[in-house]
């Protein structure tokens, strides 16, 4: 059963993709139904078994490390899966109402699409170091064919640029990987922690985690690392956007995550820790003040992603050298705000591709007298925002509420002023975009309704980040104790 | 009738979906069916309204209607009926029934309708939920919500200045809640726990770190009480519909947040340990000089719903200030206020409404001979105006008359003398325009009359007055019946001082 | 130093000149050959690293294969955009003219 599983879980994207790049657009949308209903199937099947029995290492194809492919399946990987599912089936559907048929490039979306999932997946269970790299790899070039599908030079410019800081992203984490083989001679992750356990402040090791971070650090486009993401989320299509966003991101988040939980105790500092969540904190000053400033509408969520991932940059400080207990809670914190960013985020990028569609034009300003026409694919955006400005009872809330404690307790108070902070400055730039849909137009209404299954895709995603707060104590349960179970 | 059903523990929480499906149900509609619409809107006030008179019937004879849910690890989502949530939630439904009724009246013909009564109706479901919230954390929670909330309402008519009045109103409160949600998490940090107890969750011996706490907590509070200085978006948000003026200044927004500073004073500080920590004499200080302040500038105001709007934040501060008397007389005549300043203040706004819907008056030099014109309105004007200045025997008289007792208990008699000369500032800004409405003969034509049949106005905006006017006289007047606002408010400082 | 090291050195050294050449040069493809030399350098650090401590290594073999494979795929992406961006802008630098909107 749980061979299946694993296979379903990594074979049938990339089998997908293989089919699809014989189809065209609409065969492939016809096939995506499918894959995406079995991947759907699957991770729920796969959480709840990982929630009755907890987690395990499983070898890919019977060949176990180092020469075959081991893969961890954790209650945190499988929370991750179920999320990757659940954005990026609406995402797919999205895309398959919204996408253009007829524009030939368009029938390279599907590929990428499923090499996109499959890389997801891989790096959510990758267990050793290498494997990583190729689900980043895999990730960071699917995520650029995607951009570029917007066809325009714009879009080829923004996805060079994706793709340019993407690769050195990659190659320094590769660089990393070298020194820590050199240093250690394994890459399983559990491995490398047990044995930079035993023998600490090693300097190799140290530089080895520093050029990983820094690496990963450009992949997720932290402050001051992020001026590719802007260009590459704003000028994509919608659906794209979205998957970017919601998904793309997290996944460098999450192997950085992973390194500086393993190795950050014995191979860090307090300079590096304080490092990255003051990168986070001015990422989060930062994006979300230039989120105020842009005339374009998507452009205002792709600043606002800038701000929410440095949120989870506060990880850092948060799990160094501190209790148990206040680990814990940083790390439930920063799960749940990958989550609910994930959710809200492509909720607001699909809704704010509808709002595009209805208003003909991607500027603020041109909202104007929309509130009157189109209540239901503004309140997707607006109760997604809920969620960004992590307001109760929305899952961002539920994030910000366990960072707040992790800081108190851990007498980093500086730290909650920040959350508190970046809260305010979220809600100036989504009440910018609620301000200028109350806003009375003169003149003629020239508005056209989108169609009500592309509207029902993000106020499903919008009142799932919604609701997620409410029910963060059952998703906290079945996460478990993230990263230590099985390592 | 009173016995422990399996239906208990649900009914706040059907209370507060009355409400939420109905806002729910008005987003969906679309915007031509109006009856259907109104007769949601009514159907989900009567149906809440039941509910309320249920659990106030159960919370006298000493249930506790309560459901509780964990969210996050160690945070529990909790709706609770006790008698001071009942106090809260009953003022809520009674008035949300006459307001919805007034709106529909008010917005007759105006587009938007579906947006602004779905906002509406979540905006008081809001409400409810602060009303029975059970801990700080889910107050917390339906405390934004009414701000999210509101906003819609605030800037419903989409021009230039309703637009600024609902910027500069989001950021107060949204400062307000950081704030609050800064106090709240240190809160926990410090105590470990957020639940709302009858003398208080807080133990041990006053430190400085529980002052800042009560700082943070009051500040954030204060803002949508509208407690000096952080008073200002208030006067701006009277741009709003006359219904929605209605529900902010009575009903809703700063009312939640003198209900939330009550909350904080006597459940989860107690008002023993508050008083010995210091921390209430400062606060008795500012909102005696809010009292002072807000009723000096409503004297210059020449825009009548400016007028009541620097009078509520005067007028809200008497529920403060009575908490912070520290004594069991004070806390009654405190929360006698809550209820009798909202029936008075809403009677005063849907009477600024009606004069403005039906003569087109904004300006009180504009209001020569109304009174004449328009009977009934004028006559409710003129018996909350009377109620507000503590004419006895109306709603306003019980209340100054309990707090001068509270301050006497308390030996403070300063503020005896500030509510002398409040009442005298309550005199001398609404004389004046009782004065112009029944004795100044009328010389030219009204700005903008519309006639509406037999009746000086539409019946929709007539009757909610007339029936809350009747109220300030009845309340006061009964003030020693059983379930009077008087005799509540008493019930439950005996629950919470004495339990 | 053995020659191992020696390998290692001289894939430092060719990272660090491939790092400046992406950040500094202009020309797309001049910044793609900038990349596969920070490429060329990653492999001979991960390879002589490896077997400077363990003697001949087949993973890290392994793993080098790989990440050429890799680093072709991305080179060839990189190349299809490349000229399809100069076929529809005309231009070989993604410096911004006036015409582009937005901030970077």
């Amino acid at each position: 059963m749980m061979a299946w599983l694993m296979a379903g879980l990594l074979f049938t994207p990339l089998a997908w993709a293989a089919l699809s790049l014989l189809a065209d657009f609409r065969a492939g949308w016809r096939l995506a139904w499918f894959g995406m209903a079995l991947q759907a199937t699957v991770a729920v099947l796969l959480w709840l078994a990982i929630a009755q029995e907890g987690g395990f290492y499983y070898p890919l194809g019977g060949w176990s490390a180092p020469l075959g492919i081991e893969l961890r399946v954790d209650g945190l990987a499988v929370t991750f899966i179920l999320m990757t599912a659940t954005v990026a089936t609406a995402c797919g559907l999205h895309a398959g109402f919204y996408l253009d048929p007829d524009k030939p490039w368009q029938r390279y979306f599907w590929p990428l699409f499923w090499f996109l999932w499959a890389g997801l997946n891989g790096v959510w269970l990758g267990a050793d170091l290498f494997n990583l790299y190729v689900g980043l790899e895999l990730i960071s070039l699917s995520a650029v064919g995607l951009v570029a599908l917007g066809g325009a030079a714009d879009a080829l410019r923004a996805s060079l640029r994706y793709l340019l800081a993407a690769l050195v992203g990659s190659l320094f984490y590769l660089l990393g990987v070298a020194l820590v083989y050199g240093q250690f001679g394994t890459l399983s992750l559990g491995g490398v922690a047990q044995l930079a356990g035993e023998h600490t402040g090693l300097p190799g090791a140290g530089l080895a985690l520093a050029l990983m971070l820094a690496g990963l650090a450009l992949k997720t486009a932290l402050f001051p690392l992020h001026g590719w993401l802007p260009p590459a989320h704003g000028i994509a299509p919608s659906p794209v956007s979205a998957l970017l966003s919601a998904l793309v991101l997290k996944a460098s988040f999450y192997i950085a995550a992973r390194l500086w939980l393993e190795l950050g105790e014995p191979q860090g500092s307090y300079g590096v820790a304080q490092l990255m969540g003051g990168l986070g904190a001015l990422a989060v000053l930062w994006g979300s003040w230039l989120a105020c400033l842009q005339p374009r509408l998507k452009q205002v969520v792709a600043y606002s992603s800038v701000a929410q991932i440095g949120y989870l940059f506060l990880l850092f400080p948060l799990t160094w050298q501190v209790s148990e207990q206040v680990s814990q809670q940083a790390q439930q914190g920063m799960t749940l705000q990958v989550i609910s960013h994930a959710l809200a985020k492509a909720a607001m990028f699909l809704a704010a591709g509808n709002l595009i569609l209805s208003t003909g034009s991607s500027r603020v300003a041109d909202l104007a007298g929309v509130g009157r026409f189109l209540p239901f694919s503004l309140f997707s955006f607006g109760l997604a925002g809920v969620s960004l400005m992590s307001l109760p009872p929305s899952g961002g809330f539920a994030a910000k509420w366990l960072l707040l404690q992790a800081s108190l307790a851990s007498g980093q108070w500086w730290w909650a002023l920040v959350l508190v902070a970046g809260g305010l400055l979220s809600a100036a730039y989504v009440f910018r975009i609620y301000r200028a849909s109350f806003q009375e137009a003169s003149g003629q209404d020239d508005f056209h309704h989108p169609p009500r299954r592309l509207e029902a895709i993000p106020m499903a995603l919008a009142l799932l980040s919604l609701g997620l707060g409410l029910a963060g104590d059952q998703v906290l349960s079945v996460m478990g104790l993230p990263f230590e179970e099985g390592s | 009738m009173v016995e422990d059903l399996w239906l208990n523990p649900w009914l706040p929480v059907m209370a507060l979906a009355t409400s939420m499906v109905a806002a729910l149900v008005i987003f969906m509609l679309p915007e031509e069916r109006h009856v259907l619409r109104t007769a949601l809107n009514l159907g989900a006030a009567v149906a809440k309204l039941i509910l309320v008179i249920v659990m106030v019937w159960g919370v006298f004879h000493g249930l506790e209607y309560q459901l509780s849910f964990t969210m996050l690890p160690g945070i529990e989502f909790e709706l609770k009926a006790d008698s001071l949530s009942m106090m809260f939630a009953g003022l809520s439904s009674v008035l949300w029934l006459l307001t919805t009724a007034y709106a529909v009246g008010y917005l007759e013909n105006s587009p938007n309708r579906s947006r602004f009564f779905g906002f509406f109706s979540l905006c008081v479901a809001s409400t409810t939920g602060i009303a029975l919230a059970g801990n700080l954390f889910t107050f917390f929670l339906f405390y934004e919500m009414l701000t999210l909330s509101t906003y819609p309402l605030v800037v419903h008519r989409g021009t230039a200045t309703a637009l600024r009045a609902g910027r500069s109103y989001i950021i107060y409160t949204l400062s307000g809640g950081a704030v609050l949600l800064l106090g709240m998490a240190w809160l926990y940090a410090e105590t470990g726990t957020l639940d709302f107890a009858p003398g208080g969750v807080v133990e041990g011996s006053p430190t400085p770190a529980l002052t800042a706490i009560f700082v943070l907590l009051v500040a954030g509070l204060g803002v949508k009480a509208a407690l000096f200085p952080l008073h200002g978006w208030l006067p701006q948000a009277m741009v709003a519909p006359a219904p929605v003026s209605a529900l902010l200044h009575a009903v809703a927004v700063v009312k939640a947040g003198a209900f939330g500073i009550v909350r904080v004073i006597s459940d989860v500080f107690g008002i023993g340990f508050a008083s010995e920590a210091g921390l209430l004499l400062p606060l008795a200080g500012l909102a005696a000089f809010t009292i002072i302040f807000g009723s000096v500038r409503a004297l210059f105001q020449q825009d009548l719903k400016r007028r009541l709007a620097y009078s509520t934040i005067s007028q809200v501060s008497y529920i403060i200030l009575g908490i912070c008397l520290a004594g069991p007389l004070g806390m009654v005549g405190g929360l006698v206020h809550l209820l009798h300043q909202g029936i008075m203040k809403i009677t005063l706004f849907f009477c600024a409404g009606n004069y403005a819907e039906t003569l087109g008056v904004h300006r009180i030099d504009e209001l020569d001979g109304a009174g004449p014109r328009m009977p009934a309105t004028s006559v409710a004007f003129t018996i909350a105006a009377f109620g507000m200045i503590g004419t006895p025997p109306l709603a306003g008289f019980i209340t100054k008359w309990t707090l001068g007792l509270g301050a006497l208990e308390a030996e403070l008699p300063w503020v005896v003398v500030v509510l002398l000369a409040s009442s005298l500032l309550n005199a001398a800004y609404f004389l004046p325009i009782v004065y112009r409405l029944w004795f100044r003969p009328r010389s030219d034509a009204w700005p903008e009359e519309v006639r509406w049949g037999r009746l000086e106005t539409l019946g929709w905006l007539l009757w909610p007055p007339v029936l809350t006017a009747a109220a300030v006289v009845m309340i006061g007047v009964f003030a020693a019946m059983p379930f009077s606002p008087l005799s509540w408010a008493e019930l439950v400082v005996n629950r919470e001082y004495r339990p | 130093m053995t020659p191992d090291l020696f390998y290692a050195f001289t894939g430092l050294v060719l990272f660090i000149t491939g790092l400046f050449g992406i950040i500094a040069l202009q020309h797309l493809l001049r910044k793609l050959l900038a990349f596969n030399l920070m490429g060329s350098g990653t492999f001979l650090m991960l390879v002589g690293l490896a077997q400077h401590r363990n003697g001949t290594d087949p993973v890290v073999q392994a793993l080098v294969l790989t990440g050429i494979v890799v680093a072709i795929a991305a080179t060839a992406l990189a190349l299809v955009l490349i000229r399809r961006y100069y076929h529809l802008a005309g231009r070989v630098s993604l410096e911004r003219d006036a015409t582009d909107e937005g901030r970077p």
